[in-house]
C-alpha cells in the first residue's frame, strides 16, 4: 500500500469532517465532496496492489478489479448525494436568503422554557445543533 | 421461485422508471399500487415457502458465480421482513393517496415511493455488503427526496439535518465495506465468517465497531439518535409513517445481521448497556414534549431500545424475542404515525394544545389510536406485550437485572406518555368548536380505511402470535447457524 495514498486519505477525511461540521450550507456540500474522495481514495488505496490493468490479454501480474467497480459505484452515489445537498442548499438560500441551517423549533422552545438561565443555554445550544 | 424473488426489487424499479415518463396522476396511482402489490404476491410466495422449508432462496444476479455476483439471498428473517415491508408500504400509500398533501400530488412522489420500497427490500435481501451499502443508498436517497417533496421552511430545515446524518453514516458504512474488504479480500457475507474470524481481535473489532456506528446512525440508537425525533415530524404524516415504521428497522435488521452472521457473540454486554441507554432516554425524551409527532419520534427510539437490548442478550429465545419484536412494532408504530396524520389534517395541528375531545367526536377513531398505543405500551393481550414479555424473560433467563428493570420502568413511562395523549386530544371538550357533530372517519374515509387496516395488522399478530412466534424461533435458529448459511449460499 502506497503511504502517501494513506497521507492524502487521511487529509481528506480531516478536511472533510471540518467541512461538515460547520452551519453553512455550502460548506457542509464541500464536506460531502471531499470525504467522499477521501473514502473512495481509501477503498483504492487500502483494497487493492499496484500492478498492470486487469484487461482482459494482459499478462503478468494483475491488480484486482473488484475495488475499481466498488469505486465506481461509490463515486455515482457521491455523485448524486452532492448535488442533492446542492439542490438543498439552493432552496434553503431562495426560502431564507442565507446559508445557514437553524436551529429546530421545537428546540428553540423547550429552551425558552428554561427561562432562569435562558441565555447561557442558548448558547450552548447551538453548539448542541451544529450537524 | 429465484425469479419472484428478484421481481421483488426489479419490479419497483421499472414502475418508478415509467411512472417518470407517464405523469397523469391516475396513471402514476395505478402503477404504484399495480407495482407494490405484484410485488408484495411475490414476496408472499417466498415467504409461504420459507415458512414450511429449511431451504434458503439464492439468486445470483446474471448468473456469475460465488462471490462475484450481485446475491440476493431470502431466509426466514429475510422473507418475513420483505412482506411486512411491503404490505406496510402499500397500505400506506392508500393512505397517502386519501390524504392529499401536496407532496403526494408532485409528480415525483410515486416514482420515489416506488424507488425506497426497492431499497427497503434490497437491504433485507443483500447477500454482500456492499450491495447492503448500495440498498441504503437507494433508499436514503429516496427518503430524501420524500421528506423535503413540498419544500417549506421547516422540512429543508429537518431535511438537512436529515441528510447530513445519513450522509456521514453512509461515509462510516463505505468505509468500513473498504476497509473489511482491504483485511478479508471479499464484500460476499458467505465468506465473511470464516475470514473476518481468522483477523486479529484488534482488527476485527474495529471493523464490528464501525458497522455498529454506521447501522446505530440508520436504527436511532443511543448516542446517535438525535436526528430522529428532529426530522421526522416535519414530512407528512404518510411519508413519516413510513419511515418510523421501516427505515429505523432496516438498521435494526442490519445489526441483528452483523452481530449473528459476522461477528457471533462479540462485544455483547456494550450492545446491552446501548439497548438499555436507548429505551430510556428515548422516553424520556417523549415525556417532555407535548407534540404528538414529537413524542411518537422519541418512542420509536425508545422501542429500539428493547430490540437492541434483545440481541445484545443473545442466544435463540433472545433473538427470536427481538425478531417478534420488529415484525409488531412495524404497524404498531406506522398505525400511530397514520392516526397522528389524520388528527392533523383533520384539526390542522398536532400539538394537544389545539386539539381535544376526539374521543367524544368518534369513539371508533379513538380505538384506532387506542389500540395500538396500548400495544406500544405493552398491555395484554396485545402483540405489544408478547413482544415487551418475551424480551424480558429473554433477559431475566440470561440474568441481566438492571437492562431488565430498566425495560419494565420505560414499559411503564410508555404507557404514561400513551396517557397524556390519550387525555390531551381524545378526553376534554370538543375542540376546536366548529368540528361538533362531524364526523372524522367519513371525512377522511380512505385515510381512515387504510389505518384500520394497519391496526388489524397488528391486531391480527396478536391473534396468530402462536405461530408466529414458533416462526420467529425458526427464523432465530436459523440466522444463527452461521455454518448453515454459509453452506446454503455458496452452494
Amino acid at each position: 500500500m502506497s503511504f502517501s495514498l494513506l497521507i492524502l486519505t487521511g487529509v481528506l477525511f480531516a478536511a472533510g469532517s471540518y467541512l461538515l461540521m460547520e452551519r453553512s450550507l455550502t460548506r457542509i456540500a464541500l464536506g460531502v465532496g471531499v470525504l467522499g474522495n477521501g473514502v473512495n481514495v481509501l477503498i483504492v488505496a487500502a483494497g487493492s496492489s499496484p500492478a498492470e490493468a486487469p484487461i482482459i490479454g494482459r499478462v503478468g501480474e494483475l491488480t484486482d478489479p473488484l475495488p475499481q467497480a466498488l469505486v465506481l459505484t461509490a463515486i455515482v452515489i457521491g455523485f448524486a448525494l452532492l448535488s442533492f445537498v446542492l439542490a438543498l442548499a439552493w432552496r434553503n438560500w431562495t426560502i431564507t436568503e442565507n446559508d445557514e441551517v437553524e436551529d429546530d423549533v421545537e428546540d428553540r422552545l423547550i429552551t425558552r422554557r428554561d427561562s432562569s438561565s435562558a441565555k447561557s443555554t442558548d448558547e450552548r445550544h447551538r453548539e448542541d445543533v451544529s450537524p | 421461485m429465484t425469479t419472484l424473488l428478484s421481481l421483488v426489487v426489479l419490479l419497483p424499479l421499472i414502475g418508478a422508471a415509467t411512472a417518470l415518463v407517464f405523469r397523469p396522476r391516475p396513471v402514476q396511482r395505478t402503477l404504484s399500487f399495480v407495482t407494490l402489490g405484484t410485488s408484495l404476491v411475490a414476496a408472499t410466495s417466498v415467504l409461504v415457502d420459507a415458512w414450511s422449508n429449511d431451504a434458503m432462496h439464492v439468486v445470483r444476479m446474471g448468473g456469475w458465480p460465488g462471490s462475484f455476483a450481485i446475491t440476493f439471498v431470502a431466509d426466514r428473517l429475510a422473507s418475513v421482513m420483505v412482506v411486512i415491508a411491503l404490505t406496510v408500504t402499500l397500505l400506506v400509500l392508500v393512505y397517502s393517496v386519501g390524504q392529499k398533501s401536496a407532496g403526494e400530488r408532485s409528480a415525483f412522489y410515486h416514482p420515489v415511493y416506488m424507488v425506497m420500497s426497492a431499497g427497503i427490500s434490497q437491504a433485507f435481501l443483500a447477500g454482500d455488503l456492499f450491495n447492503l451499502f448500495v440498498a441504503f443508498e437507494i433508499l436514503l436517497m429516496a427518503s430524501y427526496v420524500l421528506l423535503t417533496l413540498e419544500g417549506s421552511d421547516a422540512q429543508i430545515r429537518a431535511g438537512t439535518t436529515y441528510v447530513v446524518l445519513n450522509v456521514i453514516e453512509s461515509m462510516v458504512l463505505v468505509t468500513a465495506v473498504g476497509l473489511i474488504f482491504a483485511a478479508t479480500g471479499t464484500v460476499s457475507m458467505a465468506e465473511l465468517p470464516a475470514r473476518l474470524a481468522a483477523l486479529p481481535d484488534g482488527t476485527r473489532i474495529g471493523l464490528q465497531l464501525l458497522l455498529l456506528v454506521a447501522f446505530g446512525i440508520k436504527a436511532a440508537v443511543f448516542p446517535l439518535f438525535f436526528w430522529l425525533p428532529d426530522s421526522y415530524p416535519t414530512a407528512p404524516s404518510s411519508v413519516s409513517a413510513v419511515f418510523a415504521g421501516l427505515l429505523t428497522k432496516v438498521g435494526v435488521y442490519c445489526l441483528i445481521r452483523t452481530q449473528t452472521l459476522l461477528f457471533p457473540g462479540e462485544l455483547n454486554d456494550l450492545i446491552v448497556v446501548v439497548g438499555a441507554l436507548t429505551m430510556a432516554l428515548g422516553v424520556l425524551g417523549a415525556i417532555s414534549h407535548t407534540d404528538m409527532k414529537r413524542i411518537l419520534s422519541f418512542h420509536i427510539v425508545s422501542q429500539i431500545g428493547y430490540m437492541v437490548f434483545g440481541l445484545g442478550i443473545g442466544g435463540t429465545a433472545a433473538i427470536a424475542a427481538t425478531i417478534f419484536y420488529l415484525i409488531h412494532h412495524i404497524p404498531v408504530k406506522t398505525s400511530l404515525f397514520l392516526v397522528e396524520g389524520i388528527i392533523e389534517r383533520d384539526s390542522g395541528s398536532s400539538s394537544f394544545d389545539a386539539v381535544s375531545g376526539l374521543a367524544r367526536r368518534s369513539p371508533a377513531f379513538a380505538a384506532m389510536f387506542l389500540v395500538p398505543a396500548l400495544s406500544l405500551a405493552g398491555l395484554p393481550p396485545l402483540s405489544g406485550f408478547l413482544a415487551k414479555f418475551a424480551i424480558v424473560r429473554a433477559g431475566v433467563d440470561s440474568e441481566q437485572w438492571v437492562a431488565v428493570a430498566v425495560a419494565l420502568a420505560v414499559s411503564l413511562l410508555t404507557l404514561v406518555s400513551m396517557t397524556k395523549i390519550w387525555v390531551g386530544a381524545f378526553w376534554g371538550d370538543v375542540e376546536p368548536a366548529a368540528s361538533v357533530g362531524v364526523g372524522i372517519l367519513r371525512r377522511h374515509a380512505l385515510m381512515s380505511m387504510a389505518t384500520a387496516l394497519v391496526v388489524v395488522l397488528s391486531l391480527a399478530i396478536a391473534v396468530g402470535a402462536g405461530p408466529l412466534y414458533d416462526f420467529a424461533n425458526k427464523a432465530a435458529e436459523q440466522i444463527l447457524d452461521v455454518a448453515g448459511y454459509v453452506t446454503a449460499v455458496k452452494s
